[in-house]
């Protein structure tokens, strides 16, 4: 046990179950997903089950409870509906995400077939496939999303570092300051009662 | 009812009483003080002793120096945020227990018995860590920001909340003590990983949400942390007790809490946190991803809509903070006049690279009306842009990373309010 050569020799070498065991996450092509399937109508029992109550039926959405599907084409709107069919770029962050942390409240605790179906569900609602669609390990990574050209890397260095370097004004920088917005107009800041911060 | 009356006359009689003394603290009284010449309970009687209070907390009067938050920003309270008193803080240590929180699945609980950090994935061995082992390994002492992505994301749009503490109070600054990731990932050995450009690390906590963020490795070899200590103590069990990712520089998304696994990768992962969440959508409908860096950024905290100006003319300490992801701040301007004319404010000391710098303009009032804002610079020449130059690039639905100049309206009374200016 003293293999650790190169380093101090701390810790302890990670057995194989212990790795499975939490070493869950998908890659976009696939990597890191279960054998398994679920086609979208098991899915909508499923669904119905244990995510509807938050998410609504269709994947829709219940109160502040996010939007699951919808939103197609709003991207460039004034209030973009962001759901798995509008904007999420791939299918491999679903599924991973509902399996590792979903149901909110009691995550871990899908099998791999109910997350394959959820997801079957969620793509059916989204109107990206029929509701014969069967999603398994075999026919995941070559299921394109609508948004996966997307994204853009940070372009920061070169779209705005130039436009806001080096001195900046300090005299007589523009001739008049007008009030365009008031937040008090607004009224939503959460009020702290008068007093508070004085009582005795 | 009668205790309850009598209390508030009392209170209202106090109040006069607090008028006078103020009145009476002036150069031209003619009365003198009671705080002065009458003897008082605490110069007579006794305090407390050194046992009434093992671990303290601030004193009653302070007690609107707290966390508060927004009920309407989140569906409900476990996946959700809270803001730090920015407005009534001064310095740059945050006090951990009014430092911001942002959690995904709740503040779990976990011991340092039950911890496990994992590294795996593409190293020579995949080990397991107690907490123990830990706190065996070199360590190193660093004061950074942790500024959430969404910092005065409600602003994208106009002035919305207000108040420092809810435009700007995402964010905290601690010493922290811990190992290098670095120190952690070549325990594992990074031979199995061949060329590390290009590699990656994915790392996750130990809650429902995991937060799973990759990081590429040129950053988790360069000054990334992994702390068990801040500001002295243990971390909060809301800041990650035991044992947290440290990122500076970077959006807090990726400042790992309740860290358990590092996996070193071929490439990202593209998890929930860098796909769906903390992608920053431009007008045109496309989105940038990986928007780690925290651009150069500054606020007046006082005075401020939830510290306005009591004292009336003359002397005022005009302060406020700054920082940068991308180094140190090297200059902080302020203007009075809503940016049309600018001066530079006093920097507390001087600015250290991905940390909090505090600032002062020391000024004399006049009673008008003023514009407030301040403007950032950072060691690499960067000037913090306006709210309008920064959506003039991006639009206004990016949701993340608003470090646009803030305007506090301050009126002849002193009062201070949120808005935007031409």
């Amino acid at each position: 046990t003293f293999a650790h050569a190169d380093g101090l020799g701390l810790g302890r070498d990670a057995l194989p179950e212990e790795i499975a065991a939490w070493d869950k996450d998908v890659s976009p092509d696939g990597t890191g997903l279960p054998e398994g399937s679920g086609d979208a109508l098991t899915g909508e029992e499923v669904f119905a089950d244990k995510c509807a109550a938050c998410h609504g039926d269709f994947a829709e959405g219940i109160g502040n409870w996010p939007k699951l599907a919808g939103g197609w084409g709003t991207l460039d709107r004034e209030d973009p509906v962001k759901t798995v069919g509008s904007y999420w770029p791939y299918l491999s962050t679903t599924w991973d995400y509902i399996n590792r942390s979903m149901p909110f409240g009691d995550a871990q605790s899908l099998e791999p077939d109910e997350v394959y179906a959820i997801v079957a569900y969620i793509l059916y609602s989204n109107d990206l496939v029929d509701d014969d669609f069967e999603l398994s390990h075999e026919n995941f990574a070559g299921f394109e999303m609508p948004n996966a050209e997307g994204f853009i890397v940070d372009d920061r260095i070169e779209t705005e570092f130039p436009k806001w370097v080096g001195e900046p004004c300090m005299e007589n920088c523009k001739d008049e300051v007008e009030v365009t917005m008031r937040a008090m107009v607004l009224d939503v800041t959460p009020q702290v009662e008068s007093g508070e911060a004085e009582s005795p | 009812m009668t205790n309850r009356t009598s209390r508030r006359s009392f209170l209202a009689k106090g109040l006069a009483t607090g008028a006078a003394a103020t009145v009476a603290g002036s150069a031209n009284s003619a009365t003198s003080d009671p705080l002065i010449t009458e003897v008082q309970p605490w110069a007579q009687g006794l305090g407390d002793g050194v046992d009434a209070t093992p671990y303290g907390l601030p004193i009653e009067y302070e007690a609107d120096v707290i966390r508060r938050n927004v009920d309407w920003l989140t569906a409900d309270t476990i996946s959700s945020v809270n803001f730090t008193p920015i407005h009534a803080l001064d310095g740059t240590i945050t006090p951990q227990g009014c430092a911001f929180e942002r959690h995904h699945s709740g503040a779990i609980e976990l011991r340092k018995e039950d911890y496990r950090l994992m590294i795996n994935g593409l190293v020579d061995r995949p080990l397991v860590f107690t907490y123990a082992d830990l706190e065996r390994f070199p360590r190193q002492n660093h004061v950074y920001f942790c500024e959430c992505a969404a910092n005065s994301g409600m602003e994208w749009a106009g002035a919305q909340l207000n108040g420092a503490q809810f435009t700007h109070g995402m964010i905290h600054n601690m010493e922290y003590t811990g190992v290098s990731l670095r120190t952690i990932l070549e325990e594992a050995g990074l031979g199995a990983a061949g060329d590390l450009a290009g590699k990656w690390v994915y790392v996750e906590g130990a809650d429902a949400s995991s937060n799973g963020r990759s990081i590429p490795m040129e950053k988790a070899l360069d000054d990334v942390l992994v702390a068990f200590k801040a500001n002295g103590e243990a971390l909060r069990k809301e800041h990650g007790y035991p044992v947290r990712l440290v990122v500076p520089g970077w959006e807090g998304n990726m400042w790992i809490k309740w860290i358990r696994r590092i996996e070193v990768m071929d490439g990202p992962v593209e998890s929930r946190e860098e796909t769906s969440k903390y992608t920053d959508t431009l007008a045109d409908g496309i989105s940038r991803k990986w928007t780690w860096a925290m651009d150069a950024k500054s606020v007046v905290t006082s005075p401020s809509p939830q510290s306005p100006i009591t004292h009336g003319k003359g002397p005022l300490v005009i302060t406020g903070l700054a920082w940068s992801g991308r180094g140190a701040i090297t200059r902080v301007d302020v203007s009075r006049d809503g940016g049309k004319t600018w001066e530079t404010a006093r920097l507390a000391k001087p600015g250290e690279r991905m940390a909090v710098s505090r600032f002062y303009l020391d000024t004399d009032w006049d009673g008008e009306e003023m514009f407030l804002q301040s403007r950032a610079m950072d060691e690499t020449g960067y000037v913090q842009p306006t709210k309008t130059q920064l959506r003039d690039v991006r639009g206004l639905n990016s949701i993340y990373h608003n470090n646009g100049i803030q305007t506090w309206w301050v009126r002849p009374d002193g009062k201070a309010e949120n808005v935007e200016v031409s």
